[in-house]
């Protein structure tokens, strides 16, 4: 492993809600630049390992390392910690009582103590490049949904992470503002951001992904650095069952007695 | 009538004077209880649940009669003015208490995760992003306590303070002139509670209109 | 203990007196319960189909009854009515009108709050399945309704509890009333007898109050628990349709 470029570590990661055990000796690295995709089944852990990696979950075991300093909850530096770590949830979770503009600059200014007048000149290059600069007096309940992620990516980049944890950005969206959020996530990959996703948008994953996880019940089932191939062809067949989830095939005409509604009830929606 | 203007007016001010007063302690006890039940704090927090449990389940008049004739008993001697302030105060704190609480419980968790992903500590996250929001959506309910402490300040008289209620009593006791007494007694009451009602609904429709959540 | 009037509570029939006038405020405020119950949900249906006129009256009441303190309600009905009509109402049954007039109007507004609290989406999809009207209110909305309604009821009865306090003012013997001669007729043997009595009185009420209001509690933590709809990890763009709905209720039913 190039140690240098390496910026997240993790190593044996092991969480549990008392009995139910959600992610079980998980391991990952992630170099700088890189995209890393999470799929997986509902439940499978892969939210949960985000909130670990950000400390907002506390962890049974293992380690995880952000540039060689530990992640831990109880740590002194965790704020420290966490301002190189961005994230964006799957819930709006802008600030309702604020602006745009305040929701992108409060953290700049009271927590790394920057101007205010440099932070909103940055958050303002920043929305314009989503496209929201004329939306920067507006408050969150003005935006549709798929405005309030852009701003919410906006609100994490203002914070100069060095990694961005993307938690299925786009499963509480309407499709049609789906698009508008991963292209913004595109253009980041393009940058050269380092950014570890979970996302159920298998196209999407499929084109942005340097490397592919599928994970299933708190584990790691395939790692794949080369997403076309993962896609086209799993080799693992978990993940192949997964993937074939998202494909529909024509439905045949059954006799009456068929149980023809099994299929819609096991076909999971994308 | 005109006569009688004078103490009514008298006793309307004494009793916007321990009202204000009242409202104003109770503000303050809420939102340190309201936060010492957030932070959890242990020992404090324990002392907070039975304070207001104990002041949420008894009626104002009990309470000021045990501030004001059980109290002294044990060498603690209020003036019936100070009784006033500290009952109202004391029950009122207790119902802001959990008007601020059931309005930082309004504010879904995320909004504190967000904050802290940020880099907040939690200090700043309660500061800058909770706070503001649990205050506005807890002012429909403020404002009901408000009202409430001031239809409350009506059982002073039984501590011989001064006010509307004892002012109407004792001009009927005296004069026998109940009618025009009650008349201005209710007049009164409107004069003190109807700007605050209205002011209220005015808040609250202001409150909902800038309502900030999707 | 003596010094602070304890001994004075359980002098001869000391104990038992101040429950008879606690009971006495029971009394009333449950009779007053009972009759809020019933009016306060004739009253609430009315404030919700009901045509202006009537809206607009219970309007007024429930404003009256929000802005007045009880106690002058009180003073109105007991000292004014005789003066004015000529009628001499007794102590008891004053305070009985004015706590029901209270009450119902509060009632009404608890009614009315849960009918139309129900999100609209609930009459369609009731609708849509083919119910009728009766069978759509029996099992769908009227299940919901009192869901809603039962622990805010609750509440009401224990402030109709304390505020049955206020009823020594007008003359009536309750357990403030009986304190304070237990304490006068002891004031030489026990001087400081008033800390002993008016902290029974004191802990009396809330003996009362209280487990009424954890019943509230509990049954409100229950009910909203198994609701969906004020889940707070819940997907928001899930509660805002929801949320969005419940505006349209009162022209649905309009509508049926």
């Amino acid at each position: 492993m190039g140690k240098d470029n390496t910026i997240l570590e993790i190593s044996h990661l092991h969480k549990a809600y008392g009995d139910h055990v959600v992610l079980d000796d998980v391991s990952l690295t992630v170099q700088q630049g890189e995209v890393v995709v999470i799929i997986g089944p509902s439940g499978c852990g892969k939210s949960t390992l985000l909130r670990c990696i950000n400390a907002l979950e506390d962890i049974q075991g293992g380690q995880i390392l952000l540039e060689g300093n530990e992640v831990r909850q109880d740590s002194k530096l965790i704020s420290q910690m966490r301002q190189k770590i961005g994230m964006v949830f799957q819930s709006y979770d802008l600030f309702p009582h604020k602006t745009v503009l305040d929701n992108i600059t409060l953290a700049p200014v009271k927590v790394q103590k920057r101007p205010k007048s440099e932070a909103e000149e940055e958050a303002l290059e920043l929305l314009q490049r989503v496209g929201l600069e004329e939306r920067k007096d507006d408050y969150p309940r003005q935006l549709s949904g798929g405005q309030k992620q852009r701003v919410a990516i906006v609100r994490a980049l203002c914070m100069h992470p060095e990694i961005l944890l993307l938690d299925e950005i786009t499963a509480a969206l309407d499709p049609e503002m789906v698009r508008e959020v991963l292209d913004v996530v595109l253009s980041l990959a393009r940058a050269g951001r380092t950014m570890l996703i979970v996302t159920h948008e298998m196209s999407f994953a499929r084109a942005i992904a340097d490397r592919v996880l599928f994970l299933e019940n708190g584990g790691i089932v395939e790692e794949s650095t080369d997403p076309e191939a993962f896609f086209r062809q799993p080799s693992t067949e978990r993940a192949a069952q997964f993937l074939h989830t998202f494909d529909y095939e024509k439905p045949v005409k059954e006799s009456r007695e068929a149980k023809g509604t099994d299929r819609m009830e096991l076909a999971e929606e994308p | 009538m005109r006569s009688y203007l004078p103490l009514y007016r008298d006793a309307l001010l004494l009793t916007l004077r321990i009202g204000w007063q009242g409202v104003l302690l109770a503000l303050i006890l809420g939102i340190v209880c309201a936060a010492i039940l957030q932070m959890r704090v242990p020992v404090l927090r324990t002392i907070v649940v039975i304070y207001v449990e104990l002041f949420r389940n008894t009626p104002l008049l009990v309470q000021l009669f045990f501030l004001y004739f059980a109290l002294p008993k044990i060498g603690i001697r209020m003036t019936p003015e100070m009784c006033g302030t500290l009952g109202l105060g004391l029950i009122g704190g207790a119902y802001m208490s959990e008007t601020f609480r059931s309005g930082l419980d309004s504010i879904a968790p995320i909004q504190e995760e967000s904050a802290v992903s940020l880099g907040m500590s939690r200090s700043q996250a309660f500061r800058y992003v909770i706070l503001p929001q649990a205050v506005s959506s807890s002012v429909p309910g403020l404002v009901a306590n408000v009202i409430f402490l001031l239809k409350e300040t009506s059982v002073f008289s039984t501590i011989s303070l001064m006010d509307l209620m004892f002012t109407a009593k004792d001009l009927i006791g005296m004069y026998a002139k109940t009618l025009e007494c009650l008349t201005l007694l209710v007049i009164f009451y409107l004069i003190m509670l109807l700007p605050v009602s209205i002011l209220g609904s005015v808040l609250e429709r202001r409150m909902r209109y800038a309502e900030f959540g999707d | 203990m003596q010094s602070l009037g304890i001994d004075v509570l359980f002098k001869g029939i000391n104990f038992q007196r101040l429950l008879g006038g606690l009971w006495v405020a029971l009394r009333i405020s449950l009779i007053s319960v009972a009759i809020s119950i019933v009016l306060g949900i004739i009253m609430g249906l009315l404030m919700v189909n009901g045509n202006k006129a009537v809206k607009a009256v219970c309007r007024v009441w429930l404003e009256i009854v929000r802005i007045m303190p009880q106690m002058v309600l009180l003073f109105v009905v007991y000292f004014g009515t005789t003066r004015v009509f000529g009628w001499n109402i007794p102590a008891e049954e004053s305070a009985i009108i004015v706590f029901s007039f209270w009450g119902t109007a509060e009632m009404g507004d608890l009614v009315r709050g849960a009918l139309i609290s129900i999100p609209k989406i609930q009459y369609e999809s009731a609708m849509a399945l083919g119910m009728p009207t009766g069978t759509m209110y029996r099992y769908v909305i009227l299940p919901q309704t009192i869901r809603r309604m039962i622990p805010l009821s609750i509440n009401l009865i224990t402030r109709m509890i304390k505020t049955t306090s206020l009823v020594m003012m007008i003359g009536i013997v309750e357990v403030l009333k009986v304190a304070q001669q237990i304490i006068e007729a002891n004031r030489r043997t026990s001087p400081n007898a008033a800390f002993g009595v008016f902290g029974a009185v004191f802990l009396m009420y809330f003996c009362i109050c209280w487990p009424i209001s954890r019943l509230a509690a509990a049954l409100e933590k229950r009910w909203s628990d198994e609701d969906p709809d004020s889940r707070r990890h819940g997907r928001k763009k899930d509660r805002k349709s929801s949320k969005k709905k419940t505006a349209g209720t009162l022209q649905t039913k309009a509508v049926s």
